[in-house]
């Protein structure tokens, strides 16, 4: 069937509800006003008032609450407009949801889902195109979740309810619109792989989230002038799958890691850092990174597009690695 | 003030309080022993010795801290009456915090939360006219934090927090009226801290001479003298009470000094809920639910 990124993301809180009472939204103009992105369009029509939770303007408050909730045995999904003001928030989320069960000993863990929307390239200016997702997967206690395909948007949500502990989910807010194809029978999906969206044998492109659209375009151009590229799709920021990205690594020889989020203590540099690491000597070329320029993310179109990853610079940067030693 | 309100709650009830948790977690039923191992950071604490001091957590007496951020807990005990509520449930959820509470975001948020969602919470703000060295008037521009939580049209009452049977009796109606579905209840209970706020603390900021008149209104004293007056309670029977609590503390000393340390190798558990097939994140540990 057609399906729309956002409508994805409908269906899996759809399905969510439909399956667990336990299971509500809050957050900002979800309800009435259809979500700020629009993904939970109708859903207070299909489910009232109680269950599609319309929340003022009080990050730290409704998130804490959604903490409370699922403390007391509900299953919260909290929505977020944008990482942006998810730093009003970020108390609860490191103070209590991601300590909670660590300080309490393991007696008190926390089952909420939070989901909001991060990343630029619509001219929204700086306070609300950042992409921090890469400052949350620092915390030990949550798990980070970019969905960039269509099924990962309709599957993750459901196996993160699953999860006992907090689940982060960062919908990149130029996937939206994106459309394709999706089975009739897409349902939960796995969130501690990563994703080899395409198979190479010359260079690994790691990528998630938003810049993975980008990435398949970078690959395709490669493979016509004969580098061959695999495209791994990190799909779980925390925990890391570690274990994926050394394995196309080895096979390759070549890494570019394509981040929106900053270069400087990013997961970028995790990724680096770990490849250097652990397959140190199975590279042929210095890992290379694209990343967002230093800068809060501009208004003008043109600095805007200069500051992200964009398909030229992950072209140079593949070839740059492929070109480098042997 | 825990005494008090803590008395009127029922077991299916749960409680949310500070850093300066102990006594409520004491009053709760949290066993002497356990808190204290906690503190030395031994196995046999309340929380295995992860949580310390200012993290005392028990999910058998729905004790949920101990939250060593100020107004952490607020927003945390609006989403567990909002779980009650959703669920059909007639709980209370009591939260304890601190006048310095007050100027917090939190704070705000969450009175508003409770109150335009009615939900059945009960906040406890243990006013004791300092926040480490602040005095109220140097941090709030309107000092009466009743007044303030009345705004939020949340019934709001101050009382005298060194009269245990005054704190009882507002504690008993508040939490009648909010388990009976009358939305968020305040209680403004006006209290002093005898000693330093922390073993750091050299008490620059206030006179011995205002400590020694608060000290006049000791509630353990107080508590005594109206008993005896009535009647209640003869010399014998108190001193009884106190070689009890001496007792009790002595044993608690023991259990706690032959606890033992947690092994190393436990170091990473309790990051993750621990389930078959994952245990260097996760035990199935977790015990959160109705
Ligand atoms: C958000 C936050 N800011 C600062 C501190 C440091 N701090 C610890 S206790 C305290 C004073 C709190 O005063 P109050 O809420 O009145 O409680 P009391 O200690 O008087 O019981 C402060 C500022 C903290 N723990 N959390
Ligand atoms: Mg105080």
């Amino acid at each position: 069937m057609k399906s729309s990124y956002r409508e994805a993301l409908r269906a899996g809180i759809r399905d969510a509800m439909l399956r667990d009472e336990r299971v509500f939204l809050m957050g900002e103009d979800v309800g009435s006003y259809g979500g700020s992105f629009a993904v939970s369009l109708g859903l207070l029509e299909e489910f009232g008032p109680e269950r599609i939770r319309d929340t003022p303007l009080s990050e730290s408050g409704f998130v804490g609450a959604g903490i409370g909730a699922a403390l007391a045995g509900m299953r919260p999904i909290v929505e977020i407009m944008t990482v942006n003001f998810s730093l009003l928030a970020l108390d609860q989320i490191v103070n209590n949801a991601a300590s909670l069960l660590h300080m309490s000993g393991g007696q008190f863990n926390v089952p909420i889902v939070i989901r909001m929307t991060t990343g630029a390239g619509r001219q929204l200016g700086a306070q609300h195109s950042h992409s921090l997702e890469g400052w949350f997967a620092h915390i030990p206690g949550l798990r980070i979740l970019a969905p960039a395909t269509l099924a990962d948007a309709r599957g993750m949500l459901w196996t993160a309810l699953e999860d006992p502990d907090p689940v982060l989910i960062f919908e990149h807010g130029s996937l939206y619109n994106v459309t394709g194809e999706l089975d009739d029978d897409a349902g939960p999906v796995d969130i501690d792989t990563a994703a080899i969206r395409r198979t190479g044998a010359d260079i690994t492109l790691i990528t998630y989230g938003g810049t993975l659209p980008a990435v398949l375009d970078a690959a395709e151009q490669l493979a016509a002038e004969g580098i061959d590229a695999e495209v791994l799709d990190l799909r779980t920021l925390r925990p890391l799958d570690e274990a994926a990205i050394l394995a196309s690594v080895r096979r390759t020889h070549r890494a570019v890691v394509v981040d929106e989020g900053w270069r400087s203590g990013s997961i970028s540099a995790e990724i680096s850092a770990r490849i250097t690491e652990n397959a140190f000597y199975d590279l042929d070329a210095p890992v290379g990174r694209v990343c967002s320029a230093e800068v809060p993310i501009p208004y003008a179109k043109h600095l805007e597009l200069a500051a992200l990853p964009s398909v030229d610079r992950i072209i140079a940067a593949a070839r740059q690695a492929v070109s480098a030693g042997g | 003030m825990a005494a008090g309100v803590l008395e009127t709650l029922a077991p299916e009830d749960a409680v949310l309080a500070t850093y300066r948790e102990h006594g409520h977690a004491l009053l709760r039923g949290v066993a002497a022993g356990a808190i204290l191992a906690e503190m030395y950071g031994h196995v046999e604490g309340c929380c295995r010795g992860r949580g310390g001091s200012m993290h005392l957590f028990d999910a058998a007496t729905r004790f949920y801290g101990g939250n060593a951020i100020v107004a952490g807990g607020l927003p945390l005990a609006v989403g567990m009456a909002l779980a009650d509520k959703m669920s059909g449930r007639s709980r209370v959820t009591v939260c304890f915090f601190g006048e310095g509470a007050v100027a917090e975001g939190e704070f705000h948020e969450s009175l508003n939360l409770a109150a335009l969602w009615q939900l059945p919470v009960l906040f406890c703000c243990e006013n004791n006219l300092y926040a480490m060295g602040t005095a109220l008037g140097r941090s709030e521009s309107q000092t009466d934090i009743a007044l303030k939580a009345a705004s939020y049209e949340i019934a709001a009452w101050a009382v005298d927090g060194m009269d245990v049977v005054a704190v009882e009796d507002a504690a008993r109606h508040a939490v009648e009226a909010v388990r009976a579905g009358g939305g968020p209840h305040f209680l403004e209970l006006r209290t002093y801290r005898f000693r330093a706020h922390s073993m750091f603390d050299p008490e620059r900021y206030r006179d011995k001479a205002e400590v020694a008149r608060w000290l006049e209104r000791d509630p353990i004293n107080l508590l005594r003298a109206a008993m005896e007056a009535a009647g209640q309670l003869t010399a014998q029977e108190w001193e009884q009470l106190q070689s009890d609590a001496d007792a009790e503390v002595a044993a608690a000393v023991d259990f706690a000094e032959a606890g033992t340390p947690e092994p190393l190798e436990d170091l990473t558990r309790f990051v993750y809920s621990e389930r078959a097939g994952n245990t260097g994140t996760g035990a199935g540990s977790g015990r959160s639910g109705p």
